[in-house]
């Protein structure tokens, strides 16, 4: 059998075709002949995906090394141009049983992101080695170097801490420049202010032969802020990462039929109305338009969050965004790029997040109150000093020495190392959080609101009903399934394969949108598909069930009925939520019946269905100015608005990618209970950050009236500014404690490890 | 004190050493893929390449 699809943990996939895509754009020269290409492999998550990888790819013609990362879930392949094409690099992953997209770095940022995280390590790196040399010659003058020798430390040491100082320090004094210029106040003005008045004053003094320098105090400030710093990219990058390999494996764009009949390939940005698209079965429409030719089926769940299918025939209007489920039609465009659903939904998405207040990071909020706080005390002790009667000189060193111990070293760690802490956490349990403003925010909601389709439940129907059907029935209507794409014939497949059972092969299959299939085997009719296209008894009540009726010969129809299944703990993680005093809702665009039945199940009070995207936006802006703060929960494009307005959202990683865009955390795996770990990790982190203020802030309302006495000697400040900045980080790791979603992992990891061994038989 | 002439500079140069090799590690790419590092670690691919 040739694999022109392939399975991964149930699904069925097509391997990424290149056709009429420019696939120059991927590559770039790697040597003489040699090109080198990068693909995303979202199940090159295991480690023996990389030994797989990397010993079986380079045994094609041509392929000259293949590197998987491991982390970026990536493959670096370098080839020879003549030899072999990208395509065929494709298909092999493919079989081997890793999906693969050509990916650019340089398109998603993430090579910034890189480059960002390369230049903050740099300047820690630096900075540390300034700060230990520094700090071991400083040492040598508080144990009782003197005169002459103690001078050429403090030369010594200035000519290491200003060159470190004018190099590390530049993340700061930037970013202090940019928030005055824009008339704000950051902590890193008084971080910078502190850093450079403390070198320039040590100077000051090492060229009068003074006793005391400030040298170690500025280069170890800028250590640990910069592990800070280092420490909230981090999280940011990490997160970044991992979301843009969700991006969509299908190609974005359509084949396009000219007048002349001739076929050619357009990406969807170039598409116009009125052109004619040939879309095949399992392909997702690009713009919106009317059916010329053909019949088929659209899954319209992500767009309407209905979870059956509908029929359409020439003249039938459908969006984009939909996907064609049973057979190839011809459509005439009618709106294309800006002027399509879909984009009026990101309009509508667009506007949402702009009427949201800004909201500002627990940080910088103490920022306002710190910094003219700070200043105005450095000012105090100056002009009181000059007052009783000292001279200017050692008026200027107490104030420097108050802006150096009050200089937010402690609180620069507080909430970073929290927060890496929590997100890191959060992440090895599938939770993926876009920045720390979004980790702060969780741990504030009050209310939360579920989408149904694909949120509550896994999006996609399983078998309910097993009455009646024989092992012979299922074998055979999986016989027939097998030619359809049809979310009933793939769910009643997964069935099959659960059970054990092999499909029957059934000859002369036809589909017939819209109705079902057909096919014969040994001499019998055999029917697959709606009531009607069965001959069952039409009549029958709504109980929010999908169905398929099976006929085989004469013999009487068997009915096969399907539910969107709930994801296996959302009772319990609903339950969760009540208990930590949360408020929860469920919104859906489905019909009433589904929705009810979903509610009731995991006990939701007033649901709200047939909700349009315009209606779900109104309700979460009603709650919103009646004070709640929001999370929207929800994955399809209808709830992209509902997200963006939301004060901050989650979507699980299956959602569309708009969804995902809009959401500002990310979920992975089949369990939703992530929703209530997120929250509860949330609300520990933001307890422990406030903590860390405290301590942080405490440390200060010592040490500062010691430092306008002027009693603070640079041994004082150098102990006791590493002491408070080790005790916040021990703080912060307790964050780490406690139960952890292991067993999600586990379970996950399980059953990865499944699926490649079905890759492993079936290869 | 004249040891201090040579233990300073002994002392700088052995810092900055260790500067320089982090510097070329990190511009070498070996913190680009942390968790695939453990693993590779832990591979049978010995064998010598052509």
């Amino acid at each position: 059998m040739t694999l022109a699809c392939c399975t991964i943990d149930g699904e069925i996939f097509q391997p990424y075709k290149l056709e009429g895509e420019d696939a120059e754009r991927w590559t770039s020269t790697a040597g003489p002949g040699l090109k080198r290409i990068e693909f995303l492999c979202p199940q090159a998550s295991q480690p023996q995906a990389m030994a797989r990888i990397e010993s079986q790819l380079p045994k094609l013609d041509g392929v000259k090394s293949a590197r998987v990362n491991l982390t970026g879930r990536r493959v670096v392949v370098v080839y020879a141009l003549a030899e072999i094409e990208p395509q065929a690099l494709i298909d092999r992953l493919g079989e081997l049983g890793y999906m693969a997209r050509p990916f650019d770095p340089r398109e998603t940022g993430l090579v910034k992101d890189d480059r960002e995280g390369a230049k903050l390590l740099k300047a820690l790196a630096v900075a540390g080695f300034a700060a230990g040399n520094v700090m071991l010659l400083s040492v040598s003058v508080w144990s009782g170097a003197e005169d002459a020798t103690r001078d050429f430390f403090h030369w010594l040491s200035a000519m290491i801490a200003l060159p470190a100082v004018a190099y590390a320090g530049r993340p700061f004094f930037y970013s202090a420049v940019n928030a005055l210029r824009l008339g704000r106040v950051n902590m890193d003005v008084p971080i910078s202010l502190g850093v450079l008045l403390a070198s320039l004053m040590s100077l000051f003094e090492t060229i009068n032969g003074a006793e005391h320098a400030y040298f170690d105090a500025s280069v170890t400030l800028l250590f640990f802020l910069l592990a800070g710093r280092y420490l909230d990219h981090l999280m940011r990058a990490r997160a970044r990462s991992a979301i843009s390999q969700l991006v969509s494996l299908s190609a974005d764009g359509a084949i396009v039929i000219a007048n002349d009949g001739c076929r050619s390939y357009l990406a969807a940005r170039d598409l116009k109305p009125g052109m004619l698209i040939a879309i095949a079965a399992g392909d997702r429409l690009p713009a919106d338009g009317r059916i010329i030719e053909g019949a088929s089926d659209m899954d319209r769940s992500l767009l309407t969050g209905e979870s059956s299918p509908e029929s359409i025939e020439p003249g039938s209007l459908v969006h984009a965004g939909e996907i064609n489920l049973t057979g190839p039609v011809t459509v005439e465009i009618t709106a294309a790029g800006n002027d399509t659903f879909l984009s009026e939904l990101v309009r509508l998405m667009a506007a949402a997040e702009q009427g949201q207040s800004r909201y500002i990071r627990i940080a910088d909020r103490l920022a306002r109150f710190y910094s003219p706080a700070v200043h105005t005390l450095a000012a105090t002790t100056l002009v009181s000093w000059l007052v009783l009667g000292h001279g200017w000189h050692d008026a200027l060193m107490a104030a420097v020495a108050v802006l150096i111990i009050t200089c937010p070293c402690a609180l620069g760690l507080a909430v970073p190392a929290v927060q890496v802490v929590a997100s890191g956490r959060l992440f090895r349990s599938g939770v993926m959080i876009k920045d720390g403003a979004a980790l702060e925010k969780l741990g504030n909601v009050d209310t939360v609101i579920f989408d149904k389709t694909g949120t509550l439940t896994r999006g996609e129907p399983a078998l309910v009903s097993q009455s009646l059907a024989s092992t012979e029935t299922l074998a055979l209507a999986a016989g027939l399934a097998q030619a359809s794409k049809h979310p009933l014939s793939r769910a009643l497949l997964r069935e099959v394969a659960r059970r054990g059972l092999t499909p029957i092969e059934v000859q002369d299959v036809t589909e017939h949108p819209g109705q079902g299939l057909a096919g014969v085997y040994s001499g019998e009719q055999l029917r697959l598909g709606n009531r009607a296209w069965c001959g069952a008894d039409e009549a029958g009540e709504d109980v929010g069930l999908l169905e398929f009726a099976f006929r085989r010969g004469a013999k009487p129809p068997v009915l096969f009925q399907f539910e969107d299944q709930i994801r296996s703990d959302a009772a319990t993680t609903i339950a969760g939520l009540k208990q930590m005093g949360l408020a929860v809702h469920l919104l859906s665009g489905d019909r009433e019946a589904a929705v009810n039945r979903v509610a009731g199940l995991v006990g939701i009070d007033n649901p709200v269905s047939r909700a349009s995207p315009q209606a779900k936006l109104g309700f979460v802006d009603a709650l919103s100015r009646a004070g709640k703060k929001v999370l929207m929960v929800g994955d399809g494009i209808n709830d992209a608005p509902a997200l963006a307005a939301g004060y901050t959202s989650m979507a699980p990683s299956s959602a569309s990618d708009i969804g995902r865009t809009a959401a500002q955390t990310v979920f992975m795996g089949e369990s939703i209970s992530a929703v209530a770990e997120a929250v509860a990790v949330s609300r520990r982190t933001q307890a422990i950050a406030t903590q860390n203020f405290v301590l942080a802030v405490g440390y200060n309302v010592l040490a500062v009236p010691l430092a306008m006495a002027g009693l603070v000697s640079p041994l004082v400040a150098a102990v006791a500014m590493s002491t408070s900045s080790i005790i916040v980080i021990a703080n912060a790791l307790r964050v780490g404690l406690g139960k952890t979603g292991g067993n999600r992992n586990t379970r996950r990891s399980t059953n990865t490890d499944a699926a490649a061994d079905e890759i492993r038989r079936a290869a | 004190m004249s040891v201090l002439l040579y233990l300073i500079p002994v002392a700088l140069f052995l810092g900055g050493l260790g500067l320089a090799a982090f510097i070329w590690s990190l511009r070498s790419g070996q913190y680009d893929d942390l968790e695939g590092a453990s693993w590779r670690i832990l591979q049978d691919d010995d064998t010598p390449k052509p």
